[in-house]
């Protein structure tokens, strides 16, 4: 919102001043004359802006470059500036360039998590994706208690992240867990839930679809709905087939929603901090540790804390990110979507 | 990440205006007029639901001795203790004019600037009474910063009924743990030790036994990938693999206590400070029923770690000469008899095992002996920095994902890192 005012404003000064000279009216005004004549005109609308420029620099913008700094710098806890008191202990972190990112990038830790981050993404959103889809098309038809039902499948979504994510842990303990009594009830052995790496990564994506399929689900029903039924009712006179409809005309209506909330929540997912912190730390050892908790526990759970590197994989996932939106956006373009 | 920053800046943002337009606050106090006064707040890190309680009444006793000061009891949780006071010291706002500071936080602490140091001060009385091993930890940098509140060390816990119906003694070695782990499952089906897979520390006195160590500071050596360490890696895994043990990767502390306190497990290896939260279990209602017995020796040696946790004054406390008083009264005879009586934990000073209740409390009398001969651990402000890297790789092997071998480089190679020069 505030985004698009700034954009619009600059857009309507530029053209006044192209307007102004196309006349060609003798000598074209020198350049400060017409940033104060811009300026004399709009001063209102820069007025209304500013507060906005200043909020969005201070909450966006000055961390944004204070952690790319700090990303090129050795700091970390013990050479930072601090005041404790009448103590003033002043900042002795030096610029180091990009060490820190060819470090990052040589290592085997970054590459390590990136890559499990990447499976852990690509399996919520696909799993999420496809059961959302499920659910949102049994929905989407008459049947019996369908409000009851969507109330219950919205309700992930309604608790505090927090509070379902603790009461999975519970469920998941290895002794004391319910999931592992119910297993016992039936003769299975206990299931090391958390405790087995290959298992706890299990255990983490099954928590985080659990907590995804509400928001896909609502946002598929809603694309389900907009799909005119005379299309269907068209493709049933010329016989199509149930998976024919679905294929040919489910699929292709569902197509700017889909692509929209893939995107979403393949950034959702990437960045998805609390199920992992919550429910492993990252653990057992490091094997459910995605790139943000790692991050995080540089900055905060080790000593001393690491800020420098910390800031480091920060940067490196907003890049990531980033490099990922534009492609998906490009593919999208060439396939023939106005993004 | 990006969201991390955008919440410490408007954090920064926010505590900007605040300190642009707020006024001081009225918490300063201190000696002007030749008596204490003000608020001193007291971040305790005991266990909620036992130590806790004790410690609060001890606290508010001060209020008796000094009616204008207002003590303000805090219970932050240990594992959070930490990072919480790093985070409010750093900012220079809501850090407590004292805390309970864990022996291996004190000299990171101090090396931060985030402490006041205590000599001279009202602080310190009577030094010469304190244990020598208690007051090592205090010290940085030639300075006192800290004073010892309570010291600790290791022992086995074991559930004596469970002990008698399997007919066996405490273990004194680790094949001994393996017998007395087998007969017990064999008469009693249970799992004969709780072994705490989530948190070093309790791996501590295995290395030891293997007579292994993390670092050597006299030498500036670190020894964790010796052949030593990595026979104390191989040891914890065959407990585990064998069945002599169980172990979680997570909630270690809660399912190790619940399956103490419920007798699911016959022994655990804990600390003085776990006596009072085990005795409130079923299993123990009968508090005769806990045994406790040296930490099984190794094949080489045996022993267990020194640890407690001392009192420190934040350098930016705004009362500090009333928070000083606080440390002293906290760490006098009658408090550290109290805390000896009613929670069996262990005095720092001399004369606090003399009184009746330190001489009553079996588990003190235990323990006294273990603390004296004790492993003292390396006191440099990266004392506390050993573990996190230790965790990761001691929770690798024992889930399986890395060998004793890897594990020990593994964390050889983060400790030269994080040891700047050491061999």
């Amino acid at each position: 919102m505030a985004v698009h005012t700034s954009q619009s404003v600059v857009k309507a000064a530029g053209e006044h001043t192209a307007r102004g000279r196309s006349r060609g009216t003798g000598t074209p005004p020198p350049t400060p004359g017409r940033l104060r004549r811009a300026l004399s005109v709009h001063w209102y609308a820069w007025a209304m802006v500013a507060p906005v420029v200043v909020v969005i620099g201070v909450i966006i913008g000055y961390p944004l470059v204070r952690g790319i700094y700090l990303s090129m710098t050795d700091a970390d806890e013990r050479n930072v500036a601090r005041s404790i008191g009448v103590n003033e202990i002043p900042a002795t972190y030096e610029f180091v360039g990009a060490d820190n990112y060819v470090d990052a990038l040589t290592g085997s830790q970054f590459l390590g998590t990136l890559g499990w981050t990447l499976v852990w993404t690509v399996s919520c959103v696909s799993i999420t994706f496809v059961l959302g889809m499920a659910l949102a098309n049994i929905l989407n038809r008459r049947i019996a208690g369908r409000s009851a039902y969507r109330m219950a499948l919205i309700l992930p979504w309604a608790i505090p992240g927090f509070v379902s994510v603790f009461a999975w842990r519970f469920l998941y303990n290895e002794e004391r867990g319910l999931l592992n009594k119910i297993l016992g009830g039936a003769g299975i052995d206990a299931v090391p839930w958390l405790n087995d790496p290959g298992w706890a990564k299990f255990a983490v994506i099954a928590v985080n679809v659990w907590l995804g399929i509400p928001f896909m689900m609502v946002a598929l029903l809603g694309g389900l709905q907009s799909i005119p039924s005379e299309q269907y009712e068209a493709a049933e006179m010329d016989g199509a087939t149930a998976w024919q409809r679905f294929r040919h005309i489910t699929l292709p209506g569902l197509r700017p929603v889909s692509t929209t909330v893939i995107l979403l929540s393949t950034i959702w997912t990437f960045n998805m901090f609390p199920v992992i912190f919550l429910l492993t730390r990252g653990g057992p050892g490091e094997a459910t540790q995605i790139l943000v908790t790692q991050a995080y526990k540089f900055s905060f759970e080790i000593s001393p804390r690491d800020y420098a590197q910390s800031s480091t994989w920060g940067v490196l996932i907003l890049a990531l990110l980033m490099v990922f939106a534009v492609v998906y956006r490009r593919v999208l373009r060439s396939q023939g979507d106005n993004w | 990440m990006r969201r991390g920053i955008t919440a410490t800046a408007l954090v920064a943002a926010l505590a900007l205006a605040a300190t642009a337009c707020g006024s001081d606050d009225e918490s300063g106090g201190g000696k002007s007029s030749g008596e204490l006064s003000g608020t001193v707040t007291w971040w305790d890190t005991s266990s909620v639901g036992s130590e806790d309680k004790v410690f609060k009444k001890l606290a508010e006793g001060f209020e008796k001795q000094h009616p204008k000061v207002d003590v303000k009891y805090v219970n932050v949780p240990f594992g959070e203790a930490q990072n919480k006071f790093k985070n409010a010291a750093q900012a220079g706002d809501g850090a407590p004019d004292v805390i309970r500071s864990e022996v291996a936080w004190t000299p990171d602490f101090a090396n931060l600037g985030y402490l006041a140091p205590l000599d001279g001060t009202a602080a310190l009385k009577n030094q010469d009474d304190f244990l020598k091993q208690a007051v090592a930890s205090t010290k940085y940098d030639g300075k006192t910063f800290a004073v010892p509140q309570v010291i600790d060390s290791m022992g086995v816990f074991y559930n004596k009924k469970m002990f008698k119906e399997a007919g066996v003694d405490a273990p004194a070695d680790l094949d001994d743990l393996k017998t007395v782990a087998k007969k017990i499952k064999d008469k009693t089906g249970k799992t004969g030790l709780y072994l705490r897979g989530d948190d070093p520390y309790y791996f501590l006195s295995f290395l030891y036994g293997e007579g292994g160590d993390m670092v050597d500071a006299s030498s500036r050596t670190v020894t964790i990938d010796k052949p030593e360490g990595v026979k104390a890696f191989k040891a914890v895994k065959e407990l585990v693999d064998d069945g002599t043990a169980k172990t979680d990767a997570s909630d270690g502390w809660e399912n190790m206590m619940q399956a103490f306190k419920n007798g699911d497990v016959a022994m655990m290896v804990n600390g003085p400070w776990a006596v009072a939260d085990t005795l409130t279990g079923k299993e123990f209602t009968d508090k005769d029923n806990l045994g406790v017995a040296p930490v099984p020796a190794g094949s080489s040696a045996q022993g267990a770690p020194q640890g407690g946790h001392n009192l420190a004054v934040y350098a930016g406390s705004k009362n500090l000469e009333a928070s000083y008083a606080f440390v002293e009264y906290m760490t006098s005879v009658d408090s550290q008899a109290t805390a000896a009586g009613e929670l069996n934990l262990l005095p720092t000073r001399t004369s606090a095992y003399a009184k009746k209740e330190a001489v009553d409390s079996e588990i003190v009398g235990f323990f006294k002996p273990v603390v004296e001969t004790a492993v003292e651990r390396p006191w440099i402000p990266e004392g506390g920095s050993l573990f996190e890297p230790l965790r990761v790789e001691y929770t690798k092997v024992l889930t399986g994902q890395t060998t004793p071998e890897k594990a020990a480089k593994a964390t050889g190679d983060s400790y030269r890192k994080l040891l700047e020069g050491w061999k």
